[in-house]
């Protein structure tokens, strides 16, 4: 395949055509802060968190689903994009009710760690508080709507690495929520083949494994990655 | 079917024609006011009155003086139509005998009002006068003879460039130019292409498309088809939304007549084209008009939008290079093939070419569907046309655009209606939507209302459009009820250009225009209503 010369944060890298930005600057070593991004399932650019700005372009463009071109001048890292990355994160903080402290996943929580990394130590938004249920009809897994941050990672690893199509969304704006079947009960789910991929793939405590103490719940993520190369490139083994 | 098979229908169609006409609006507004049961008892009291012989009663589109409705026209009494408003099932007797010169005392309108007056029809040219439902009738005004110049006349890029040098923009809302569309539809690699006509119409307060679909749905089938021609597509899709029952019942009403005519289909007019055309309806959802969202829609999928690029030209629905138009750009593509680009190009201004069909609602006393060139000011619009505000109020703000877009002062009414005049004073030209506001109106009030309907029409997919709309929801609350500060105004200012510039589709994009506009005209309404900040330094300072 083709490679492609670009500059990202003032570093000259070559990455593959059709390789995303995101992808280059991982290569390159440079982090570039994202939530709806998971190894090993298609990008969908919902958390507007790996927005980065490209040299002659006005709008900002989402890292994970932005193509490599030649030539193009990116930049990850401006007090702009990290105060917009500051605003993004205190407003999901202020959606739901994320009440760390008492979470299962507290210390292994994506969104924690993003905010911890860019500085974000109070919300200056009005907290909502809406009353969101929690979903523990599944023997094994469990779901709290209170910590969902409608990223959808749980629903594309469902459909396109297990291929079970159990979680969906339903409802819009604020409203929307990640369902199971035809917004059923999860204990109730025919089609769920309690492979738990949805539970490895949420970054927050929403999903979890019942019964998992909070040291327990770091998810093992190389492992969906290892599943979709294992069935896209016949790599079988890690 | 070929070109003299076309024109024989015309002759026929015309030589059955009676003397007199008595057309009956028969679209949502006025059906809703009991058109059938008006039309019902015209047809009973020609009967009666024994005028059978000379008297036609036909079913019509908008007629656009909505307002007024219900409306009845009458031709072939007098040189110019008499127009009757305000009609009841009750009058169809009086109606039938003023034809016979028996004074009534119902109320007739004047055709040379200004409301009427100062149109120019070009995608209206037929609502009112043509049987929507009668394929004949839409024929017998030259129905369908640009699809044959095009097929038979023209090669595909002629058309882009007849459609490129006519200077229509999109009517959709954004105003791209439509021949620079289709010629990179047209040049996309691809075997299998689309077309898919944008008929979901969510602004609040808009019909514009609602009534061109119901009154004169051949013109926008005739339309898509020329474009299939351009671009090489062969599948069409009209995306209408359920809310829209009648439009889609005479859409499907015409899309079987053309069928049966061969004027859609297989080898349309003896030609290699192929140009079949399926109706979807959306379920109502505002976001399901933005474009990629419409397409995962028709794909049966959850209607929500994803990045661009790559834009629907190069990878549209279902993967394919598909052309996606507003029903009005469509609309205006028959005109431009028979009487040429540089025809259309003529009316309007420099940047912004043709005409725009409006719909007038709110604080004024004419309201309806008006088209009228690009380039008008727009007080020849709210002031002469619309009549002004009722109850002898004054003009305080035009907005225009709706939910995407802004409030024009009343200071800026010599403005001309175009693209660029709209979006330099921070609003836009939008999809035709214009609420006209009196001093009575509150400001922030209308930020709020469209910012609440952002926020419950959002998708959900992205965080700064979900959550962002919902907080600057809370914020202009807080200021309504006279419990915000200076911070909370710049919290709001801050979330806008934080969610201006962050989220993934334009209705995020655009969702805090309506307050950016208000708070740079109307800055002191808001202002008004702040409290001192008890954390500000003035606070601090006597502790
Ligand atoms: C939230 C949103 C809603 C939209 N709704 C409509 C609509 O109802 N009708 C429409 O024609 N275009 C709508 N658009 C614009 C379409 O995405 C698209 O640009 C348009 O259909 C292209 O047609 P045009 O070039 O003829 O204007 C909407 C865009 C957004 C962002
Ligand atoms: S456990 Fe597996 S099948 Fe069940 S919902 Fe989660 S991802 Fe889908
Ligand atoms: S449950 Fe977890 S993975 Fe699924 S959308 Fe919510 S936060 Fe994302
Ligand atoms: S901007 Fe709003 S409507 Fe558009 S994708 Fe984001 S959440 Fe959905
Ligand atoms: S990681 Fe790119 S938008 Fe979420």
């Amino acid at each position: 395949m083709s490679a492609r010369t670009l500059t990202i944060d003032g570093k000259q890298i070559s990455a593959e055509k059709g390789a995303s930005v995101l992808q280059a600057a991982t290569e390159a070593g440079i982090k570039i802060p994202t939530l709806c991004h998971l190894e090993g399932v298609y990008d969908v650019g919902a958390c507007r968190l790996c927005l980065v700005e490209v040299k002659g372009i006005n709008k900002l463009l989402p890292a994970c689903t932005t193509r490599v071109a030649e030539g193009i001048e990116v930049t990850t890292n401006s007090e702009r994009l990290n105060k917009y990355r500051r605003m993004t994160l205190e407003l999901l903080f202020a959606e739901r009710n994320h009440v760390c402290a008492v979470c299962v996943a507290n210390g292994h929580c994506e969104l924690q760690s993003l905010a911890y990394g860019l500085g974000l130590d109070h919300v200056r938004y009005d907290y909502i508080f809406p009353r969101w249920e929690v979903d523990d009809t599944h023997r094994l897994f469990g779901m709290d709507h209170n910590r969902c941050i409608l990223c959808t990672r749980c629903v594309r690893s469902c459909w396109h690495i297990e291929g079970a199509g159990t979680k969906n969304v339903a409802g819009r704006g604020a409203k929307s929520k990640i369902i199971t079947d035809l917004n059923q009960k999860w204990g109730d789910s025919e089609s769920c083949t309690e492979c738990g991929k949805c539970v490895m793939s949420c970054p927050t405590g929403a999903l979890f494994k019942k019964g998992s103490a909070v040291g327990e719940s770091e998810r093992d993520r190389t492992k969906l990655e290892f599943i979709v190369n294992a069935r896209e490139k016949k790599q079988w083994n890690a | 079917m070929q070109i003299e098979d076309l024109n024989a229908i015309a002759e026929k169609h015309i030589g059955s024609r009676k003397k007199i006409i008595v057309r009956t609006c028969m679209s949502a507004g006025c059906m809703s006011s009991r058109a059938d049961a008006i039309k019902k008892n015209l047809e009973t009291a020609v009967k009666e009155q024994g005028l059978d012989a000379e008297v036609e009663v036909r079913r019509v589109g908008c007629m656009g003086f909505c307002g007024q409705g219900p409306l009845v026209g009458i031709d072939g009494v007098k040189e110019k139509e008499i127009l009757f408003e305000h009609i009841k099932p009750e009058d169809a007797n009086a109606i039938i005998a003023s034809l016979k010169g028996v004074e009534s005392n119902l109320e007739i309108g004047d055709p040379d009002h200004p409301f009427f007056a100062k149109q120019t029809k070009i995608v209206r040219a037929n609502g009112g006068i043509i049987d929507p439902e009668k394929i004949e009738d839409y024929i017998a005004i030259g129905g369908y003879e640009a699809l044959h110049n095009a097929l038979t006349e023209m090669q595909p890029a002629q058309v882009v460039e007849e459609v490129t040098k006519s200077g229509l923009r999109g009517r959709g809302g954004a105003g791209f130019p439509t021949g620079l569309k289709w010629g990179t539809v047209a040049k996309s690699p691809g075997a299998k292409k689309y077309i898919i006509c944008n008929g979901d119409e969510g602004d609040p307060g808009a019909f514009m498309d609602r009534s061109v679909l119901e009154s004169d749905p051949h013109l926008v089938l005739e339309g898509m088809a020329i474009a299939a021609y351009a671009v090489g597509a062969d599948q069409g899709f009209l995306y209408v939304r359920a809310e829209y029952p009648l439009a889609i019942s005479r859409l499907q009403i015409a899309i079987k007549q053309a069928k049966a005519l061969g004027l859609l289909g297989a080898g349309i007019f003896e030609t290699p084209f192929n140009f079949n055309v399926d109706i979807r309806i959306g379920a109502g959802a505002f976001v399901c008009g933005e474009e990629t969202a419409l397409m995962m829609s028709v794909e049966g999928k959850r209607g929500t939008p994803r990045p661009r690029p790559p834009f629907p030209a190069e990878s549209g629905l279902f993967g394919c290079p598909t052309l996606i138009n507003n029903v009005e750009s469509f609309a205006n593509i028959t005109a431009i093939i028979k009487k040429g680009g540089d025809w259309y190009a003529s009316i309007g201004t420099e940047k912004s070419k043709g005409t725009k069909v409006f719909a007038l609602t709110g604080k004024i006393n004419n309201t309806g569907l008006i088209e009228v060139p690009m380039g008008i000011p727009l007080r020849q619009i709210v002031e002469e046309m619309g009549g002004g505000a009722p109850d002898g109020r004054k003009i305080k703000s035009v907005q225009t655009g709706g939910p995407s877009g802004g409030c024009i002062p009343a200071e800026f009414l010599d403005t001309p209606v175009d693209f660029e005049s709209l979006a330099k004073l921070g609003s836009i030209m939008g999809s035709g939507g214009m609420v006209v506001m009196d001093d009575t109106t509150n400001m922030v009030e209308i930020a709020k209302f469209y910012m609440e309907f952002c926020k419950d029409e959002s998708c959900g997919k992205c965080i700064p459009c979900r959550a962002g709309t919902a907080q600057m929801e809370n914020l202009l609350n807080k200021i309504i009820a006279r419990q915000a500060t200076q911070r909370d105004l710049a919290k709001l200012e801050e979330l806008c250009d934080m969610v201006k510039n962050t989220s993934l589709c334009g209705l995020g994009q655009t969702a805090p225009n309506p307050v950016l506009s208000t708070l740079k005209y109307f800055r002191n309404e808001y202002e008004e209503l702040l409290q001192p900040d008890k954390f500000g330094p003035a606070a601090t300072a006597t502790k």
